[in-house]
């Protein structure tokens, strides 16, 4: 049976098949061909949207196209990089998929043909599709920073993809003198994770501060202004000094020349468009676009982002693609974790929906995102989205930051629920 | 002819979009539960440490309790701010999912046994009567104590004795009781025994 005659008998019988207002639908094989979901990306959307998609239809043959055996999480890194937290701790496998009845395939994948609906892999495979979902994460404009590439990286991290690159950042900090020098190099917008380079600032100068402190912390941004910027400020006054001569950490901001420009990894110098500076320690977070495979599957438009459609997340570009994640234009959803783990749930719900016969559901998504200035001071940024009028929308009145008066009790829940958010979310998506 | 055909075209698809619509306003209570797992576990259950397991609980319970937080009759760090952003229709249908998943209680909560075995005396003196079968109960409304994250009831009674929260009447009285008779050691060897539910 062709993929077209199927789905025209899908949608026929669909009609007959009651869509349920459940998320939830009973089996039924249709002329005993299992539907095919292929996801390309076992990160914090694939993993989420394997998982969900077999809750709700047991029934789908769902595969899981990853390169690496374990899968290091983003959010909580900077933990590490503090000292407070092993490498360990943010590795994750994949058996938990595989007892959902996930078919979990460790490959590289080279190529989505969207007409014919197939995935190809560097082993040499084939995956047949009904719907394919794309969550590559981020990719690097390497091109953006004189000097700077993915081998310049191993000597230089970026460590904004977690693991190895985590443990590179942490071992150079602890390895580095009393009196050095950390240059932190934020990336301009839009990136993965807004306040996640100021989480990092905040964790390295609990490191330092605890070890080194003679140490300095320069971060030279492009931006002006960031993600959480009172809260963050206003722990850095509290714990490090912001703000007077003897500060841990100076900030510079894009108008004030921060933009960096190019590094040297001979002479450990960076190149902003004022002047040169020398670190003990630099990453590098380098500007980001859509990874790698959207390109090679021709889903990103012209600024190298996957635009979609905001209650399934099918690409505008190919039909029966589904994007999700950071690679997304899911605007004004963030580009984090929860984020992610949002869009696959909707995702998922609406391609059950539709390889049952049925219209995609009206979604909800959700943003909560904790950063740890220091231990027993947490902040949070959330809020709840819908989809009205073709679009994804803020709902009015909700969300929003953490009180700016600082309240040493309610900080130290919010660092509580920090960790239980890590270990909820992480237990959703790989459990 | 013609225009007739754009007519019909145009009632067709605004009757088609306005039922849509309508039917589209509440998403799915399981679509709505699902958002809130990356804070309370798949289906409401809660890895912890502090954020409070939401399976179990009683759907008028949970739609109350969503609405002191969004009208900030029940103090929180975040809660207050994620709750304002839905309808009276959507918490009915998150309560509804969540009322409907097992409780599991918390996984490797450290206890005192001593302590614990004082914190049952307490709870059957002070508590059992509207938390009922130790606490296990959420039937008349009552919340899930026993198994339940103790740091996450710590908070909630705290800011209910400091009347940052609302507090029952009844809940109110046995409070001050506990507090008279106890002092802070009470709540401590209560927390204990609900640590101790496994």
């Amino acid at each position: 049976m062709s993929n077209f005659t199927r789905r025209k008998f899908l949608k026929v019988t669909g009609a007959a098949a009651a869509a349920s207002s459940a998320l939830t639908f009973s089996s039924f094989a249709i002329g005993g061909a299992k539907k095919k979901v292929v996801i390309v990306g076992g990160g914090i959307g694939g993993a989420t949207a394997a998982k969900y998609l077999k809750m709700m239809d047991s029934s789908i043959d769902v595969t899981v196209i990853e390169a690496n055996k374990d899968y290091y999480t983003c959010f909580m890194s900077n933990e590490v990089l503090g000292g407070e937290r092993s490498i360990d701790s943010i590795r994750f496998g994949y058996t938990g998929l595989a007892g959902h009845g996930v078919k979990v395939v460790h490959d590289w994948v080279t190529g989505i043909d969207a007409g014919k609906r197939v995935v190809k892999t560097k082993g040499g495979k084939s995956f047949s599709y009904d719907r394919c979902i794309v969550s590559p994460g981020v990719d690097f404009k390497w091109e953006t920073i004189e000097g700077y590439d993915a081998k310049v990286a191993e000597k230089i991290p970026h460590a904004w993809k977690a693991g190895p690159q985590t443990a590179l950042l942490r071992k150079q900090l602890v390895a580095m003198r009393n009196g050095g020098t950390v240059i932190i190099a934020p990336p301009p917008n839009p990136f993965r994770c807004p306040p996640g380079p100021y989480e990092r600032a905040s964790q390295i100068a609990h490191y330092l501060k605890k070890h080194k402190p003679k140490s300095k912390i320069l971060i030279l941004d492009p931006k002006d202004k960031f993600s959480k910027f009172g809260l963050f400020t206003d722990g850095w006054k509290r714990h490090y000094g912001y703000g007077t001569d003897n500060s841990m950490i100076t900030w510079i901001n894009g108008a004030n020349g921060g933009k960096i420009t190019g590094v040297d990894a001979n002479s450990w110098t960076v190149s902003a468009d004022v002047e040169d500076f020398k670190g003990d320690v630099i990453n590098i977070i380098p500007a980001q676009k859509a990874g790698k495979i959207a390109f090679m599957a021709g889903l990103t438009n012209e600024k190298g982002w996957c635009p979609i459609d905001g209650k399934t997340f099918e690409s505008t570009i190919h039909k029966n693609i589904h994007v999700i994640g950071d690679s997304a234009v899911a605007s004004p959803l963030p580009k984090s974790g929860y984020a992610a783990n949002s869009e696959a749930k909707v995702c998922a719900a609406a391609i059950v929906a539709m390889l049952n016969g049925g219209k995609a559901p009206q979604p909800s998504y959700v943003n909560t995102c904790y950063s740890v200035i220091a231990p027993g001071d947490g902040i949070s940024v959330a809020m709840v989205y819908a989809y009205k009028d073709g679009k994804i929308i803020k709902v009015k009145g909700s969300g929003g930051l953490t009180p700016s008066k600082f309240d040493p009790e309610m900080r130290a829940r919010e660092e509580q629920y920090a960790h239980s958010w890590f270990n909820n979310i992480t237990a959703d998506v790989f459990g | 002819m013609k225009r007739k055909l754009a007519l019909s075209a145009v009632l067709i698809a605004g009757g088609f979009a306005f039922s849509s619509s309508a039917m589209a306003e509440t998403p799915s209570a399981a679509m709505l539960g699902y958002t809130c797992a990356g804070c309370h576990g798949t289906n409401g259950n809660s890895n912890g440490p502090a954020t409070p397991s939401l399976a179990g609980a009683s759907k008028d319970y949970i739609i109350e309790v969503m609405e002191y937080y969004a009208s900030g009759e029940r103090a929180s760090t975040i809660m207050g701010r994620i709750a304002k952003g839905y309808t009276k229709d959507e918490i009915k249908a998150m309560a509804e999912f969540f009322s409907k998943q097992k409780f599991v209680p918390a996984k490797g909560q450290k206890f005192d046994a001593k302590l614990a075995k004082k914190g049952a005396k307490l709870h059957d003196k002070y508590c059992e009567k509207c938390h009922a079968e130790g606490g296990t109960s959420s039937e008349d409304d009552a919340g899930i104590l026993a198994g339940q994250w103790t740091p996450y009831l710590k908070y909630t009674l705290a800011d209910m004795q400091a009347g940052k929260s609302h507090v029952p009447k009844k809940m109110k009285k046995k409070m001050k009781k506990m507090k008279e008779k106890t002092g802070d050691a009470g709540i401590e060897q209560l927390l204990n025994y609900y640590a101790s539910k496994k």
